[in-house]
């Protein structure tokens, strides 16, 4: 079985993000970027299944500029077999949206018949959530999002769902779309022989054109803010005070 | 001219950055407050080194190393150098590249082990007598029926209590030069619990807490003509041959930990507020940044050019001399930078300066004091002019 693990290329979870001075976005210029730390999980769990032997092949799909390349020979160097590159935009501050990104990978989905696509729940940048579960409508597949255990048997697998009361354990068939949550594992690092072998690895070259797909915008933003600066907290003298002001004042009990 | 890093250089960066933060920063409060970092640390740490193939990368794929060249190697020195000395060295060790002159059976029996992270190895030179004036050493190694006997006393041996062998350097005789008459050197291979060989505990040192220098002291101990390294009598040709690249390694640890005592600058003079604005904008603190920043810059230009000259074969002995002398003099300036910019907390243990600063001395003293190199760099002009 093929596994498919699109990885995005974002702005490092560690840089302090900025907003253009026009407001059109965050500023991406000259800024450290890497892959989505939750692609980086999908890609660890991809390797795993193919070193337990229920995985063949781990294909990596980076959708964007011409510089995910780098983000693709992490994954590479990760222990990925072989990468496919997507080029869709020349501009860095360009983002491909959700339904663009589900139309490519359903096009390299119908090209390569992987047994699972393993994505990240969503990316940190736009957070948007969405790419996995468009990608399951647009090929009809069985869905499994957020997910922190996995177990694949036959013709169906088994996962333990992160929902906001617990966990959920469901069942669903395969070929499927699984998205993972930060709790699935912890992605190994780059060793330095993998990385050596990386750049012997295949890495293929494609645009969107190629899978005539349109990757015109289809939102518009209108403004961009940075989050309002923390303001100034209270001292309170008792336990009481702080229920009361918790109540009454902030509304949250 | 090309100044940026291949895409493999810059995962090799990341990839030991990554392990540096995660595997050797949280221990190291534990290794600097009690002088001492404990065997199952080591073996903690090591294996996961082992793992991500980053032990002994500085060695060529064929006995097991990552096969660097130079330059990269030398950037992954720099992310283990942010560290704790005792920890990146031990937990993340890079076997000596002299051990690559040794026969295949020595290779087998010294080099391969220390690759696998089953030995440790530690160079033996300097003397009570002889530091910069190597030739001046007294203990000797002399023939006696086919084998050879040590005697005298070596000092300030990194990590010999860890290891489990020492190369040691000995003086075998005399010869005559163009220059006068000069010592003959050899180098040997002496196993830990060889009749005649004792290890004592050394000196406590400001610098580097946790990583430890022992006396080592040779009684009449016996060694078979098997145990000498290269051929007897050219140990400094050995030495010459396989520690060349040893200055630009001291200059690319400092200069990690040179970022890191900046970086820590940096953000403190972004968070501290002092007279209702952060203490960056005051300009006796943001020109501190600058110069700090800029001779760092430099340091680190004159340390990649060495080494992309060393990869091409055409580096020059002052041409490393110059990287190793402003690397550990920039990190001396940076760290009392740091400091300074944090005030009374950058002397505290709670932050990395401290340490940084401390360890920061013995860089202009090992390896050739910073006089030594300027004596490197200037004989190499005088030369050109003087014949």
């Amino acid at each position: 079985m093929k596994v498919l693990v699109p990885v995005k290329r974002v702005i490092d979870y560690n840089v302090k993000v900025r907003v253009k001075a026009d407001g059109t976005g965050v500023d991406l210029a000259n800024v450290k970027m890497s892959m989505n730390p939750f692609d980086e999980i999908a890609v660890e769990q991809a390797i795993r299944l193919r070193e337990a032997g229920t995985a063949s092949e781990v294909i990596v799909v980076s959708i964007g500029v011409k510089q995910a390349q780098e983000t693709l020979r992490t994954a590479l160097a990760m222990g990925a077999d072989r990468a496919i590159l997507i080029e869709a935009a020349s501009d860095v501050h360009t983002d491909i949206e959700p339904l663009a990104v589900a139309k490519l990978l359903a096009a390299v989905v119908r090209d390569e018949a992987p047994g699972l696509v393993l994505c990240g729940k969503q990316a940190i940048d736009n957070d948007m959530n969405a790419t996995g579960q468009m990608l399951a409508a647009l090929l009809g597949w069985s869905q499994a999002t957020f997910i922190s255990e996995l177990a694949i048997e036959g013709d169906h697998a088994l996962v333990t769902r992160e929902v906001d009361g617990g966990l959920q354990s469901i069942r669903v068939t395969m070929p499927s779309i699984i998205t993972v949550d930060l709790r699935l594992n912890e992605p190994r690092y780059a060793s330095l022989p993998n990385i050596m072998k990386a750049k012997k690895k295949p890495l293929e070259e494609k645009t969107a054109a190629d899978y005539g797909v349109d990757v015109s915008p289809r939102l518009s933003v209108l403004k961009t803010t940075e989050p309002a600066g923390r303001k100034a907290g209270v001292r309170v003298a008792s336990v009481a005070d702080l229920v009361a002001k918790l109540k009454d004042e902030a509304g949250v009990l | 001219m090309d100044f940026g890093l291949s895409d493999e250089q810059r995962m090799i960066v990341a990839t030991t950055r990554a392990f540096v933060e995660a595997e050797l920063y949280p221990h190291e409060a534990m290794v600097e407050r009690t002088g001492h970092l404990p065997m199952e640390v080591i073996r903690e740490v090591q294996a996961k080194a082992i793992a991500a193939g980053l032990y002994a990368a500085n060695m060529p794929e064929e006995v097991g190393g990552a096969g660097l060249d130079t330059l990269t190697w030398l950037l992954y020195e720099k992310e283990l150098g942010r560290a704790n000395y005792a920890l990146h060295w031990t937990c993340v060790a890079r076997p000596s590249n002299i051990l690559l002159a040794g026969t295949a059976e020595q290779r087998e029996r010294y080099l391969l082990p220390c690759v696998r992270g089953e030995k440790w190895d530690c160079l033996a030179m300097t003397e009570p007598g002889a530091g910069s004036d190597l030739r001046g050493m007294k203990a000797t190694a002399r023939l006696e029926g086919g084998d050879w006997v040590l005697n005298g006393t070596k000092h300030f041996i990194s990590h010999a209590d860890l290891a489990d062998f020492a190369i040691v350097f000995m003086a075998s005789g005399e010869e005559d030069t163009p220059r006068g008459r000069k010592k003959r050197i050899t180098a040997f291979f002496v196993d830990k619990g060889t009749p005649g060989f004792t290890v004592r505990d050394g000196y406590r040192n400001v610098s580097h807490r946790g990583y430890t220098n022992a006396i080592l002291e040779f009684d009449n101990c016996r060694l078979p003509a098997a145990q000498v390294l290269g051929e007897a009598h050219k140990g400094f040709d050995v030495a010459n041959t396989w520690l060349g690249a040893t200055r630009l390694q001291v200059a690319s640890t400092c200069l990690g930990r040179a970022e890191r005592a900046l970086g820590l600058a940096i953000s403190y003079a972004a968070e501290r507020r002092q007279f209702g604005q952060q203490i960056g904008k005051f300009q006796g603190v943001s020109f501190k940044l600058a110069d700090m920043a800029m001779e760092l810059k430099a340091a680190e230009l004159l340390t990649r050019e060495a080494a992309w000259k060393f990869d091409q074969g055409t580096v020059t002995e002052a041409d490393m001399s110059m990287a190793k002398l402003k690397a550990t003099e920039v990190l001396a300036m940076v760290a009392d930078e740091a400091i300074q910019i944090h005030g009374g907390m950058g002397l505290m243990d709670e932050l990395p300066l401290e340490r940084i600063w401390r360890d920061a001395r013995v860089e202009r003293i090992w390896e050739g004091t910073s006089e030594i190199q300027r004596h490197i760099i200037s004989r190499e002009l005088l030369r050109a002019v003087d014949g």
